[in-house]
């Protein structure tokens, strides 16, 4: 590795266009949903409502270099609602991380791709999350880490809104104003589902804009899967230096770009058969 | 000979090391003026952080600073840290963080403040994750130099402190030395088969030198082996006090399973030593009232003690 490489040149491939994202989006819920099949289990219901998230974070505004996954300077994400792994594993494996032929060894003995991210096993991953409500608070050191050190990192951190039932996440949510942790970007993927049903029914956690608001964050609400919005939303997040934290309210799709998996809580950790697969590759191709 | 608490030598070793180890972060839940970090906070603000009673946030922040370089130490009463078992499992133990946590106010030791302020569990649930070390040390001498070596050990540690004051049980060229038993009481003649080697840790030290002292006294031969490393556990020299001694006897403020009486006799067990461990714990949630009666009362003071010497025992 070269010291000369920089902070801002990520190796990682850069489709140019809107529209090669989407291409690049619709391919890895591709991976997603034949690497769970592969499994034989797994979560591909809120994988499918973060992908186009992720991939404008990847593409389009982290600084990050898959050749050096321990670069001290570079942008952290940290998935809070780890059951959507096979999400962060396509973009991973697409930008470089590991092989793509990996993928299908998803939830096998011995793989480093774990049933949840596990950040020793696997390169990129920044930190082993899956029990819920975590991820926000150790999303929250990094950025206060790099706050005492002066760096100018940025720490991405996705929650789901079912896992905002956790205690642990409104403890982070009120911690995090306090110390003026501008560098610090919350997306809750709110999909609406959760295991036993839809989040609004097996407890409610909305009205998320103003709850957020009223914490102290510096808070949006957008369409999760519109690739524009979600890019502006977060280049002003980052931006932003005002002393507060960010929060973006994603509303997404559970199971987005599978029809017969679109908001149907059932799929929120089910693997599909072969019949099933094919159709939604279909769909997806 | 008469000493600190292990919680006031753990504040001021923070604040002579601050300098040592830079990245150095102190945590606090609303409890600093119990655990002593206070002169660290007033002379280090910008490496304090005050997050509240809001302990597992706390567990987490201090992951995430870990895992961005730097060493977090922090602090509440052991009930309460420890209390977050699952964020301590997944963000300190499983991610294996550079995390120390330091837990004071261990057991019956703190008193009056009764039953639910007690760490009673705390050392079972930490013995429990993979690549915890356990230090639960007995005076001021130790406390400062496990201070520094938790500062230079990579990785997670549970760092167990009482409230109450301890004698001084080390000389002046005491050495600490992670995962190693010493001996803190020897009988004067050591050279015939000893009747027991008392095994204790933290506040209980003093309570078993007492025991060891009384035994002494009535012609009964018997050592004291300060476990200052309670995981992973001197396993040698369980072994040989098992040569020397008719028989082991263990004392903790704590529960009785899962912790010091546990790890002695699952070494014991592990080599077939054939030898009798009698073990002294807590085996309830405990209530207020002054430490020493609570000893008394909940069977971990030194009478027990001489008696769980004795008891039995197959005499020459």
């Amino acid at each position: 590795m070269s010291p000369e490489r920089t902070a801002a040149a990520p190796a990682a491939e850069k489709p140019q266009e809107r529209e090669d994202l989407k291409t690049l989006a619709r391919e890895m819920r591709r991976d997603i949903l034949t690497m769970i099949y592969e499994a034989g289990s797994g979560h591909p219901g809120g994988s499918l409502s973060i992908i186009d998230i992720l991939t404008v974070l990847y593409w389009r505004v982290m600084r990050h270099d898959p050749e050096r996954p321990d670069w001290p300077d570079r942008d952290r994400l940290v998935l809070s609602k780890g059951h959507a792994c096979p999400a962060l594993y396509a973009v991973l494996s697409r930008a470089g991380y590991f092989p793509r032929e990996q993928l299908w060894t998803l939830r096998k003995l011995g793989s480093p791709v774990q049933g949840h991210p596990d950040r020793l096993r696997l390169p990129g991953i920044e930190a082993s999350t899956g029990s819920l409500g975590q991820g926000l608070s150790i999303a929250m050191g990094m950025a206060l880490a790099g706050m005492m050190d002066r760096k100018s990192y940025r720490v991405f951190a996705i929650l789901g809104d079912g896992e905002l039932q956790e205690g642990q996440c409104w403890e982070a949510f009120m911690s995090a104003p306090k110390f003026g942790l501008d560098r610090l970007v919350a997306i809750v993927d709110s999909n609406g589902g959760q295991i036993d049903g839809h989040v609004r029914d097996v407890m409610n956690v909305e009205p998320l804009p103003e709850k957020f608001r009223s914490f102290g964050w510096d808070t949006v609400e957008i369409d999760g899967h519109d690739f524009a919005a979600v890019e502006r939303a977060i280049d002003s997040a980052v931006k932003s230096a005002a002393g507060r934290p960010h929060m973006i309210v994603a509303r997404t799709v559970k199971g987005k770009g599978v029809s017969f998996m679109e908001d149907d809580p059932a799929w929120h950790g089910k693997a599909p058969k072969k019949d099933e697969l094919e159709k939604a590759l279909k769909e997806l191709s | 000979m008469a000493g600190a608490a292990t919680r006031e030598a753990f504040g001021e070793a923070i604040v002579e090391l601050a300098d040592q180890f830079p990245h150095m972060v102190v945590m606090d839940a609303d409890l600093s003026k119990s655990t002593m970090t206070q002169a660290f906070a007033k002379k280090f603000s910008a490496r304090h952080l005050e997050l509240g009673i809001a302990e597992q946030n706390m567990v987490g922040v201090g992951a995430g600073l870990a895992l961005c370089g730097k060493i977090p130490v922090m602090t509440s009463f052991a009930c309460f840290l420890t209390g977050r078992l699952e964020p301590i499992r997944i963000a300190v133990g499983y991610n294996r963080t550079n995390v120390k946590l330091v837990g004071t106010h261990a057991g019956l030791g703190i008193g009056e403040d009764g039953a639910s302020q007690m760490g009673l569990e705390d050392v079972a649930a930490m013995r429990a994750l993979p690549g915890m070390v356990i230090l639960q040390p007995a005076d001021a001498a130790e406390t400062r130099q496990a201070v520094r070596w938790m500062l230079e050990h990579e990785g997670p540690v549970y760092l167990r402190l009482t409230r109450q004051k301890l004698d001084d049980c080390h000389g002046p060229d005491y050495q600490f030395r992670m995962g190693r038993a010493d001996e803190v009481f020897k009988p004067k003649d050591a050279s015939a088969r000893l009747q027991a080697t008392i095994f204790a840790s933290g506040g209980m030290v003093p309570e078993a030198i007492r025991a060891a002292r009384e035994l002494e006294s009535r012609g009964f031969k018997a050592r004291v082996m300060n476990a200052g490393t309670l995981h992973p556990f001197d396993g040698e020299a369980v072994v040989r006090a098992a040569k020397t001694s008719q028989r082991l006897v263990t004392v903790e403020d704590h529960n009785v399973v899962g912790g010091l009486g546990s790890a002695v006799s699952e070494c014991a067990a592990k080599d077939a030593l054939g030898i009798p461990v009698v073990t002294l714990g807590v085996r309830a949630f405990g209530e207020s009232g002054l430490p020493a009666e609570l000893y008394e009362k909940f069977g971990i003071s030194s009478a027990h003690i001489v008696d769980a010497c004795l008891r039995n025992l197959d005499l020459p």
